[in-house]
């Protein structure tokens, strides 16, 4: 691509990594229009899911209070998930970083004597970079979400956490089957392109040994994994291969069963406005004696990457409670014109600005928090009300804090603490509106260039108020 | 014997005491015309927003403690932006939890009140419209909508004008693109947000656009007035912006008491 030509760039207005990746996102136009269509018509399914108001409001309520409840039980509910999983037979490993949790992947696979896992949508294993990780000990990761697969075939990255491809349209997922199965004649119809994939992917279910899968919530008073999809590949996942691998992160736990349906109903309806999913799985530990199918053995990967840290901190807390639906994503101002891949990170939108610079690390990822205008429309939404703007303004509070450079920060808040000086300078500025008026014009600066700049008036209002006698001290 | 007419003081904010001093100005003299006692404090600066919203809180309460000295009272304050307002109502108690002005600054957060809202639910004015039919499209403040819920007083005050005709523009809920220093920080997307909100307004078919939020405002107007830069000779392309405030004013004051407002150019506000 072309760099844009610009007649001066002070060092204020250069752009960083961050920017550039924004704006060259900003410049793809197909990309923004798939977007921007398919997130407003998750906004209308998710109005249409809940017509009632107060039901809403109540349910939310409801999930906040589970996932708190289990937040701040945390240590507590997760021993008794371990021992209540080890008691149905199911494998607990902790691991504490990524390379952890992907060592203890390669472990189990190469116990298995396997070369190839399949995979259902799992994020975590986008966090820890599992395919790359199997791939480079030689063992073939299978997409086999729809989604997943088609930007698997493309070598692309999740544009969001529950639609990955959303970013395609049928006719480019179309040529992307071209390119790759040019033997094959291929239209540009959901249903066949669907079918294709499907029969592709059977073909290769049944010889696989590994299933490795996500979680959507752990259950500690039974020890169950609950995963929910709607293809069906998940539980192929679950159920076809000897070895089950479920890897997901430590805060995705909850106390009782019967706080998993609010939990569900929040979280189909406000991801797609589904009323359910077409499958909910269930995982209470390998086949039983008795049983005629099911994996022999399930491994339960607990990942913690940071989030220990974050459940000790009152305030950064409530990110742990996300359920993963994506709502604040579909219906952030930012994230619907520029995609997932505008952020370059694994979770985007809202809950990345505020998940990733605790996964990464603020140096690495703390600019993430300066892509919002903090206009609330997330935590509007999200279903058990993580008060994102909150958490995205603490992001960049740590940041400066880090940082610690207020440079002219300092000069405007001794400036507006200092009433008198204040008004001196509105005052002064007032007088020479006309010259500076021009001047903001010419000066460069981020804002001029899509935009003129504001004018400044001859009089200050704290003049006005004075002449009409409203002033008082 | 008539009760004692409500007194409150007004908080001017820092955008509109050099942007728009007459939105100001037109927001004091319509409580007082709708019987309202008005005060100007002389020691009000800014809210402290900016730096707040940029993670400076040292600064942002370094800046709002003196606007607790300068709001110092038990009258309502009336803000005339539903952002700052926002920011003392929602920010104030967590910027100064812990601190030594926390019961300073909950005892503001409560009395702080939007301009719209108070002359809407508390003085409820009968007021006569004087100007000619007019379509303005409404554009709310996500602070107005979502922080602070008073988008209903701003139409109810426009509805109650016989010749003004409300419309809301397409995606009325999402943001304008402005978010203070977000659009120095992040100004591609900033800029193509306004664009998407200007072409909806610009859309809706009215000539004026009306807010309660100047910085709203401010960026529309930049990119309509950058539009239109280079092709002055053609027609108009972007629509007049103005602050709710200014507007209501020029509507329902007689041209007698209109007089005493100075004209829109020595303020060297938008022509």
């Amino acid at each position: 691509m072309k760099p844009v030509q610009r007649r001066f760039q002070p060092p204020w207005s250069r752009p960083s990594s961050l920017q550039q990746r924004l704006r060259t996102a900003l410049a793809r136009q197909p990309v923004r229009r798939n977007i921007a269509r398919a997130m407003n018509g998750l906004v209308d399914k998710r109005r249409a899911a809940f017509p009632d108001a107060q039901t809403l409001e109540a349910l939310r309520d409801q999930g906040q209070a589970i996932r708190d409840q289990a937040l701040d039980h945390l240590p507590t509910l997760l021993r008794e998930l371990e021992a209540n999983c080890t008691a149905n037979g199911i494998q607990v490993h902790w691991a504490e970083t990524p390379a952890e949790a992907n060592a203890q992947v390669l472990d189990i696979v190469r116990a298995a004597g396997a070369d190839a896992v399949l995979k259902g949508k799992s994020m975590v294993s986008e966090e820890i970079g599992l395919n790359a990780a199997l791939a480079a000990a030689g063992i073939e990761a299978l997409e086999t979400d729809l989604g997943e697969w088609i930007i698997q075939l493309a070598g692309e990255a999740p544009a969001h956490i529950v639609a990955p491809a959303v970013h395609l349209s049928r006719q480019e997922v179309a040529a992307r089957f071209r390119t790759h199965f040019p033997e094959l004649e291929i239209g540009e119809d959901i249903a066949d392109l669907t079918a294709l994939a499907r029969g592709l992917l059977r073909d290769r279910f049944a010889r696989m040994r590994v299933g490795v899968t996500g979680v959507n919530f752990l259950v500690a008073e039974t020890g169950s994994l609950c995963l929910i999809e709607n293809e069906g590949n998940g539980r192929l996942c679950t159920t076809l291969p000897e070895v089950h691998i479920a890897i997901t992160g430590i805060e995705k736990v909850i106390a009782r069963l019967d706080q998993l349906p609010p939990l569900l109903r929040l979280l189909t309806r406000s991801a797609t406005g589904q009323p359910a999913t077409t499958y909910v799985n269930l995982i209470s530990g390998p086949r039983r004696t008795s049983e005629r199918d099911g994996p022999h053995e399930v491994h339960l990967i607990l990942l913690d990457h940071g989030r220990a840290r974050m459940q000790a901190d009152p305030e950064q807390r409530a990110i742990l409670r996300c359920i993963r639906c994506g709502a604040c994503m579909n219906h952030c101002p930012v994230y619907t014109r520029v995609g997932g891949h505008g952020y370059g990170t694994v979770y985007p939108g809202p809950l990345g600005a505020v998940l990733e610079p605790r996964l990464q690390g603020l140096q690495l990822q703390g600019e993430l928090a300066e892509a919002s205008s903090l206009c609330g429309a997330c935590a509007e939404v999200c279903p058990v009300r993580i008060p994102l703007p909150q958490l995205i303004r603490r992001v960049r509070r740590d940041q400066r804090a880090r940082q610690a450079r207020p440079g002219l920060w300092s000069l405007w808040s001794r400036l507006q603490a200092r009433p008198l000086q204040a008004r001196r300078f509105t005052r002064a500025l007032a007088g020479l509106a006309p010259a500076l008026n021009v001047a903001l014009r010419w000066l460069p600066s981020p804002w001029t260039r899509s935009r003129e700049p504001p004018r400044l008036a001859r009089q200050t209002l704290a003049d006005l108020a004075e002449q009409e006698g409203f002033a008082d001290d | 014997m008539p009760e004692s007419p409500p007194s409150v003081i007004f908080f001017g904010t820092c955008l509109i005491n050099s942007l728009a001093p007459q939105a100001g100005l037109a927001a004091m003299r319509l409580l007082k015309l709708a019987g309202a006692q008005v005060r100007f404090p002389r020691a009000q600066s800014c809210c402290g927003q900016p730096a707040y919203n940029a993670g400076f809180d040292a600064q942002a309460r370094q800046v709002a403690r003196a606007q607790l000295d300068a709001l110092a009272g038990t009258e309502p304050v009336v803000v005339p932006s539903a952002s700052c307002a926002g920011m003392f109502r929602h920010q104030y108690p967590l910027l100064f939890a812990g601190h030594p002005e926390q019961a300073r600054a909950e005892q503001l957060a409560g009395r702080v009140v939007d301009f719209c809202a108070y002359l809407q639910r508390v003085l409820a004015p009968a007021w006569t419209d004087h100007g000619p039919p007019v379509t303005v499209a409404l554009h709310h403040s996500c602070a107005a909508r979502r922080e602070l819920g008073v988008t209903q007083e701003a139409h109810a005050l426009l509805e109650a004008l016989a010749g003004v005709t409300v419309i809301e523009p397409e995606r009325a809920h999402e943001c304008c693109g402005f978010g203070g220093t977000f659009a120095l920080k992040q100004p591609e997307i900033s800029a193509a947000m306004t664009a998407d909100k200007a072409e909806a307004l610009r859309a809706t078919g009215a000539v004026v656009v009306l807010s309660q939020d100047l910085g709203c405002l401010t960026s529309l107007d930049g990119y309509w007035r950058r539009q239109q830069a280079g092709r002055q000779f053609e027609v108009q392309t972007g629509l007049q912006v103005q602050h709710i405030a200014e507007f209501l004013w020029q509507r329902v004051a007689s041209a007698a008491v209109q007089d005493g407002l100075p004209p829109r150019d020595t303020l060297g506000a938008p022509q």
